[in-house]
């Protein structure tokens, strides 16, 4: 068996027999990454000579009886992510020459835990996009192709799209990622893979670049479910550095996979069947509840009224909240400066956050600043923290009559460059699906559940209760096991191109 | 409500954002876009609803309070290892006051 090709459970049970060194696991992944990397685009920054410093270093712990619950796992970490000593961009330019002097909290647990670092992620500028097209360092190829157009160059979905790229392909075992209204969950459909955004406050914050605080929040990317839950549970837990992290115990995510949903009742929300959605959508979407119903769940129709809201709601208050974390981009303390010979302060800002901003980013500052602006601030944000408000009752509510909720993960199979970009709205409404979890802090799983007419991917959501991800790893790990998906992306480590 | 030209470069003015002349009427038009897309919350009934301003799922968690105490320092030269421009042990700026 090629190593790339293991599963991180797989790895961790073969790595624990001695089946294969943490050396040699790291250097498949590495060899794969610089064979591909340049075609993929799905890393800015690759660190393998400190991978495989850190594979031996793992081996040595592992020789001498210790190792952590992830010891010699190679892993991608999205470019959010401040890592001690590695240069991190937020895919800007306005973080130029960057290099954090700290770890952040999510990263420095996987490091205690044994796990190896390949390198650093591309990703949407600021982690605002829907298709990886707004990094300043290019876009990221999507490793899967249409079956009648295999030439078009598919996008990997945002805004970690570097993150799902790389483990589709098997560049890397896992990875890291954020979502604020979709970017883990969309980017794992996308690619084919597992991806779970946790409940708000499950993980911690702390040295990841922000962009909209009250939504953030880190996940991890596998390409099964009990991976990303044996990753989950190194990267969760309370920390005192950041205030709405909670303080809850991490529970062994792994186990609940092993679950059964016998008598779960699961939801259907009505509001989410949309005019437009491709046929092939729907057809997964009645399939996997199909899969949950024979697997011994009750499915029950809900209504979630606002959801239409979610979106509209969702453009007021991840700009607001990103004007004001971005605000701190200023050409003085770190990154980018621009400045004439005769530039004032005001006009030296002015300069740099022109040049070091892309549009996308641009945009959304500039629609923050204005609903946050006296005389708008109660009809844009206030109104849209009430309707957030609404949304968030909607699942309350729910949960009195079910236990997870079942969805698409996004609209559409994965896209080509170029299409979606002629409209901002049209990029936003990627995120139809996802948004509404961020929203009201719920966990929200992306499972990959089959295939659409063209050979591409096509992922169910499940959605679960604040802190309750346990119930949405059985119920994922019951719609993949039912699933059976074996697809292959036409990119992938070991196979030549 | 449609924003004109004057406001879309007073609003960039408030972000410390340049905007180059020629770009006012493109962005004018992608402003004016997602506020008319998102004026239909004004649709949705919110009387008497608290608004949610934090993320953390109402009713789970209140936020902490920790003690009021120093709990880092003595890393000048870490903050300031990043600085396009320092002097000494400051960031270095334009001049501010004549």
């Amino acid at each position: 068996m090629r190593p790339t090709d293991f599963t991180l459970a797989g790895a961790i049970a073969a790595l624990g027999e001695g089946a294969l060194s943490a050396e040699e696991l790291t250097r498949a992944h590495v060899d794969a990454m610089e064979a591909l990397n340049p075609r993929l685009n799905a890393f800015i920054t690759t660190t393998p000579e400190q991978a495989l410093e850190a594979a031996r270093a793992s081996d040595a712990r592992r020789a001498r009886g210790d190792g952590g619950p992830l010891e010699g796992i190679p892993l991608a970490i999205k470019d959010l992510f401040c890592t001690e000593g590695v240069r991190t961009t937020a895919g800007s330019k306005i973080l130029a020459g960057f290099v954090p002097p700290y770890e952040s909290t999510v990263t420095s647990r996987l490091k205690r835990d044994g796990a190896v670092f390949l390198g650093k992620a591309n990703l949407d500028e600021f982690a605002m996009g829907s298709s990886n097209l707004t990094s300043a360092h290019g876009g990221v190829l999507n490793p899967w192709s249409r079956r009648n157009d295999p030439e078009a160059r598919l996008v990997p979905g945002g805004s970690s799209g570097g993150s799902a790229a790389a483990v589709a392909a098997r560049l890397a075992l896992g990875a890291t990622g954020t979502d604020t209204g979709g970017s883990i969950r969309q980017p794992a459909a996308f690619c084919g893979i597992a991806g779970i955004k946790p409940t708000y406050g499950r993980c911690s914050r702390f040295g990841i670049v922000a962009f909209a605080s009250s939504l953030d929040q880190a996940g991890p990317f596998a390409r099964t479910v009990e991976d990303c839950a044996i990753l989950l549970r190194s990267m969760a837990g309370h920390d005192p550095r950041d205030s709405t992290s909670a303080e809850r115990p991490v529970p062994d995510f792994a186990a609940a996979c092993g679950r059964s949903v016998k008598g779960l009742r699961v939801g259907v929300p009505k509001e989410y069947r949309l005019d437009g959605t491709p046929p092939e959508i729907e057809r997964l979407w009645r399939r996997g509840l199909e899969w949950l119903r024979e697997a011994g769940a009750e499915i029950v129709d809900i209504s979630l009224p606002h959801t239409k809201y979610a979106l509209p709601t969702y453009y007021i208050v991840a700009p607001a909240e990103a004007s004001s974390n971005l605000a701190r981009y200023d050409g003085v303390r770190f990154g980018l400066r621009v400045a004439e010979r005769d530039s004032d302060l005001r006009d030296l800002y002015e300069r740099t956050r022109e040049a070091g901003f892309g549009a996308e980013v641009r945009r959304r500052i500039m629609i923050g600043t204005y609903v946050l602006s006296a005389g708008y601030y109660d009809a844009y944000y206030l109104k849209a923290q009430k309707v957030r408000a609404l949304i968030a009752r909607d699942f309350r509510q729910a949960w009195e009559k079910v236990d997870a909720i079942v969805t698409p993960a996004t609209p559409s199979a994965a896209f080509a460059e170029g299409e979606n970009t002629d409209d901002p709205i049209k990029m936003y409404l990627n995120d139809v699906f996802t948004v509404t979890a961020n929203l009201a802090g719920l966990p929200g799983l992306a499972v990959p559940a089959g295939l659409d007419p063209q050979g591409l991917p096509l992922g169910l959501q499940v959605i679960g209760r604040p802190f309750d991800e346990e119930t949405v790893f059985a119920v994922g790990a019951a719609i993949e096991r039912a699933a059976g998906f074996a697809a292959l992306p036409a990119i992938r480590a070991g196979v030549p191109g | 409500m449609s924003l004109d030209t004057a406001t879309v470069r007073r609003v960039a003015a408030l972000a410390r954002i340049r905007l180059e002349e020629e770009e006012v009427a493109r962005i004018q038009g992608e402003l004016n876009g997602i506020l008319g897309w998102i004026e239909q919350l004004q649709a949705v009934d919110t009387e008497g609803v608290e608004p949610m301003a934090g993320g953390t799922p109402e009713g789970i968690a209140a936020m902490p309070m920790r003690d009021d105490v120093v709990t880092d320092g003595g890393i000048a030269e870490k903050v300031l290892a990043n600085a396009p421009d320092r002097e000494g042990a400051y960031f270095g700026v334009p001049k501010v006051v004549e």
